[in-house]
């Protein structure tokens, strides 16, 4: 994406709390139509970046464009962005119709107008005939598309989410992504989601930005983020990798490897090399990348290793296995594919520990 | 770039002009609550700051026949200082008030300790019920006790009526007794809530665990319950104590020469006496006692909730 | 449930205490109606027969009625203002980070505390200097300074027991302060303005102290009381007035404190 087709541009945003720093330089551009997360765990400035888009925290410093506008003086209710609260706000004086249709005093709409806009609401959030419930009627889950409701019917150019699925159990929680999913493709408005389930956010997004200790680590693709994560800290957030120190070799101008600790010396195409000869990298490799065998597999990269632990989860298995040259032992994750694999056999039997080039990443060093 | 600005400005409020003032506010949040209390702190400072600061001048003048002299001087202070009147009477001001506060948070303490521990239903109406005389009159409350303490009072007349007694009991009305049993009895209500509050938060697990360890109830009380409770014990005892060293109407109607307390003294320099900068003086020395004791009260509190948390 | 449980099991002494706590707590205050319909100008047993009498002599008087419209004047006004600048102070409190916060607070609450006295004496060397006549507004200002701390102790934890998001979200939904003030904040403080009412009048309508140094030529309610105190001839038309400022004051204060703490104690428990 480049900035000039950016409908949400976040430049060089600062955000003190008096000494603390809860924003630090975050700049990044999101698109028109765009499902976009932003990631992290609490306390990580995430929130706090939504709370800026719509216009609860003002900015220390750096400025943010909403469709090409800039929003330093535009206080809440004059921004073209609705929210849907982690609590859900649900006014609790007022009842299903009437919080839906809230935000629509302004355009002083006729009555039936009105009515007819709010029970399209009602539909499209499948809750057809709940216009006069009240409030604490509600279950979290209804609460929640009410939220979603009363944000939508205003039209905004941008959703924003607050960790909106945090209070649902686990089952409905799943349901909810799956309706919010197809809610957002069927509205086409922006959304900028805020979460701090990895899960949630690769399941969701468009793009996700991953944020810790105020700063943006880095925006890509779900995919982009699993399988081509720039630093350590992205790497061992979004789902589990094994790291292991390595040196690069520039054996001339044809090939290149990383020699690595433990996993031997591996190569790897030069251009994906950007350091030196001789410069420290990491060696990442996610568990589900590696194979067991008894015996050593043909063609594949392959070392000798131990089997250190297993446990059976249905659908794969998660192992320890150790290796010569490194005291860390290796998480592998393997499917079971026949129902009689993963019955392995015991601990510290001898196994052969194999992977493909293709499937590493190379990080610079700590 | 050029689309959207064009699709934009056509349709949102977001260009909508915004005043300098509203955009000032917006910006800053400390200014916007700084509004919000600026009544009410304009009204207390014209209440309290302001007179407390006349008060303070005033200390520092002397009675000029019926006028003010207003070189400042120190005299008033050398004289409470030196007089020994004015320290019996501080010492016995806070002798009936502590008296009062104790007797007050001794009593009230079940009383919480019931309605936090064994009321399981219509809590909110005990509470009620415990604080409502409170809100009422504060003069018809200690005038009822000098219906009842009187010398032709509830107690002499029924006790002479069953002919337990012959003449009736005079010391009753106008002693410090009478001052501290009223003092008790009407400050009730402001105990009862910090005690209740305290022993309500403790976490009834607590209480199992040291069951669970070997205590029985006395000694799950003195090592469990009471020290939780000391934060609330504090707590009730300053809000009786600091306004009742200041009271007028008790002593005024129940105390006699031998109960009058500072209040009434003040009351007298404003009054009979007319010597207005005496009073201030009084007032201030007062202000700096309870100032003082307030202190004392907050650095005790620090460690009580040290200890609690 | 939680009646069954060890630490909860009944204790008998301590209910017999209590009972006895809250008769002690209100029949000192209940001699004042009964002897108020004693057939006897002596306040004594035994009790001489059932009168309406001095219920009758009030009524005819001019003074008591003076009296009681000055009170109701000033204990309108008092909580009017209290509980408006209640409001306003409490949602500054509650919703924004303001620097120095905890010291405006312990000023506001300071007259919960300390003596009225000194504050009845301080405002009265203020008024008399800069030449203000004593009259039933500045016993309303010192009623004033006594109430605001309750209005605002009473709006504080109706503001504390809503979640500030609710106010956001109808910023977010497209209205100003003022439309967010009365469509969520108001209605959802109501109570608690309502109590704050009825709490800061009763309080202005007995208070004495402040009364005391700054009433003028008009008394109040409990001054007209005091000045009667000297006469014991009075004493029982002085009961009956007090009989029926204590049914008023309980029932105010009772209805308040059902509002003030409704909603809130069932939300958290």
């Amino acid at each position: 994406m480049t900035s000039s087709d950016a409908f949400i541009s976040i430049r060089n945003v600062n955000k003190f709390f008096g000494g603390f720093q809860a924003i630090d330089d975050v700049s990044m551009d999101i698109g028109k139509g765009e499902f976009f997360s932003l990631l992290g765990a609490s306390g990580c400035g995430k929130t706090t970046l939504l709370r800026m888009l719509a216009g609860f925290e003002s900015t220390s410093s750096g400025e943010i464009l909403i469709d090409g506008q800039p929003t330093a003086d535009v206080p809440p209710h004059h921004r073209p962005v609705n929210m849907v609260f982690q609590s859900y706000a649900i006014f609790p004086h007022l009842n299903v119709r009437d919080n839906i249709a809230y935000g629509l005093r302004k355009q002083r709409l006729p009555k039936a107008k009105r009515q007819e806009m709010v029970e399209e609401m009602l539909d499209l959030i499948k809750l057809p005939g709940y216009g006069t419930r009240k409030a604490n009627e509600l279950s979290g889950g209804q609460r929640q598309r009410i939220a979603l409701a009363r944000a939508l019917i205003l039209r905004p150019k941008v959703l924003l989410l607050d960790e909106p699925l945090g209070a649902l159990d686990k089952q409905l929680r799943e349901q909810m992504q799956l309706e919010l999913r197809a809610l957002q493709r069927q509205v086409g408005i922006t959304f900028v989601f805020v979460t701090h389930d990895q899960e949630e956010a690769l399941t969701l997004s468009d793009r996700i930005a991953v944020m810790s200790g105020g700063k943006v680590l880095q925006v890509d693709t779900p995919h982009g983020l699993y399988e081509a994560p720039r630093t350590r800290e992205v790497a061992s957030f979004i789902g589990n990798m094994n790291f292991f120190p390595a040196t690069v070799r520039r054996n001339g101008a044809s090939a290149g490897a990383v020699e690595t600790e433990g996993l031997g010396t591996i190569p790897v195409p030069l251009d994906i090399l950007t350091k030196p000869d001789g410069a420290p990298v990491q060696v990442a490799l996610r568990p589900e990348k590696f194979a067991l065998s008894d015996t050593r597999p043909d063609g594949a990269l392959a070392v000798q290793a131990r089997l250190s632990t297993s446990a059976y989860l249905g659908e794969r298995s998660h192992h320890y296995v150790t290796i010569d040259g490194r005291e860390e032992p290796v998480a592998v994750s393997t499917p079971n594919l026949h129902r009689l694999a993963g019955d392995d056999a015991g601990t510290g039997a001898p196994v052969w520990l194999s992977w493909t080039p293709e499937s590493i990443v190379i990080l610079d060093a700590e | 770039m050029t689309e959207t600005s064009v699709q934009t400005s056509a349709a949102e409020p977001a260009a909508k002009p915004v005043s300098r003032l509203e955009r000032l506010l917006y910006r800053s949040e400390a200014l916007r609550g700084y509004l919000l209390m600026s009544p009410t702190l304009l009204i207390m400072t014209i209440g309290i700051i302001v007179p407390f600061l006349i008060l303070v001048t005033m200390s520092l003048w002397t009675r000029d026949g019926f006028s003010f002299d207003a070189t400042l001087t120190i005299a008033n202070y050398l004289r409470v200082w030196n007089e020994p009147i004015f320290g019996a009477l501080l010492r016995r001001s806070f002798w009936i008030s502590g008296v009062a506060t104790v007797a007050t948070v001794v009593l009230c303490y079940p009383m919480a300790y019931y309605v936090a521990f064994h009321v399981h239903r219509n809590k909110m109406m005990w509470i009620i019920l415990m604080t409502l005389p409170f809100w009422t009159s504060y003069l018809l409350r200690v005038f009822a006790w000098k219906v009842i303490l009187g010398y032709e009072g509830v107690i002499n007349s029924g006790l002479q009526g069953l002919g337990m007694i012959e003449e009736p009991l005079s010391f009753l009305l106008y002693s410090k007794s009478a001052v501290i049993i009223t003092l008790a009895h009407a400050w009730a209500a402001f105990a009862i809530l910090p005690l209740y509050v305290s022993l309500e938060k403790i976490d009834k697990s607590l209480l199992e665990a040291a069951t669970d360890l070997g205590d029985g109830p006395v000694a799950r009380f003195w090592r469990i319950t009471f020290p939780l409770s000391m934060p609330g014990i504090i707590a009730a005892s300053f809000l009786i104590f600091i306004p009742t060293t200041g009271d007028y109407i008790t002593p005024a109607l129940l105390g006699g020469p031998d109960g009058a307390m500072i209040g009434n003294f003040i009351q007298l320099q404003f009054g009979a006496v007319n010597n207005w900068p005496m009073g201030a003086t009084l007032s201030i020395v007062l202000m700096l006692w309870i100032a003082a004791i307030a202190l004392v009260f907050l650095f005790i509190t620090r460690q009580a909730e040290r200890r609690v948390s | 449930m939680s009646d069954g449980t060890y630490i909860r099991r009944p204790n008998r002494p301590l209910q017999i205490y209590a009972v006895i706590f809250l008769i002690v707590l209100y029949v000192p205050v209940l001699f004042i109606p009964m002897f108020s319909f004693n057939d006897s100008i002596y306040v004594r047993f035994p009790l001489q027969g059932f009168t309406l009498q001095w219920y009758g002599e009030l009524w005819t008087r001019e003074p008591v009625w003076n009296a009681l419209w000055n009170s109701v004047k000033v204990g309108l006004v008092v909580s009017v203002i209290s509980t408006v600048l209640g409001v306003v102070a409490a949602r500054a409190i509650t919703r924004y980070r303001i620097p120095g916060k905890g010291t405006m607070v312990t000023f506001i609450m300071m007259p919960l505390v300390i003596p009225g006295i000194i504050f009845g004496v301080a405002l009265l060397v203020l008024l008399s200097r800069m030449g203000v006549p004593l009259s039933l507004y500045t016993v309303g200002l010192g009623h004033l300074i006594i109430c605001l701390p309750f209005g605002v102790a009473t709006l504080l934890p109706r503001f504390e027991g809503f979640d500030p998001s609710m106010e956001e979200a109808s910023a977010d939904l497209g209205e100003n302060g003022w439309w967010t003030f009365w469509r969520v904040t108001f209605p959802m403080v109501f109570p608690g303005v309502v109590a704050s009412l009825l709490l800061t009048f009763t309080i202005s309508f007995d208070e004495f102290i402040m009364a005391f140094f700054l009433t003028g030529t008009d008394p109040t309610l409990p001054m007209y009381i005091w000045g009667q105190l000297r006469f014991p001839q009075e004493f029982p038309s002085v009961l009956a007035l007090s009989a029926l400022i204590l049914f008023v004051s309980f029932f105010l204060v009772f209805v308040a404190q059902r509002l003030g703490r409704a909603g809130l104690d069932n939300g958290n428990t």
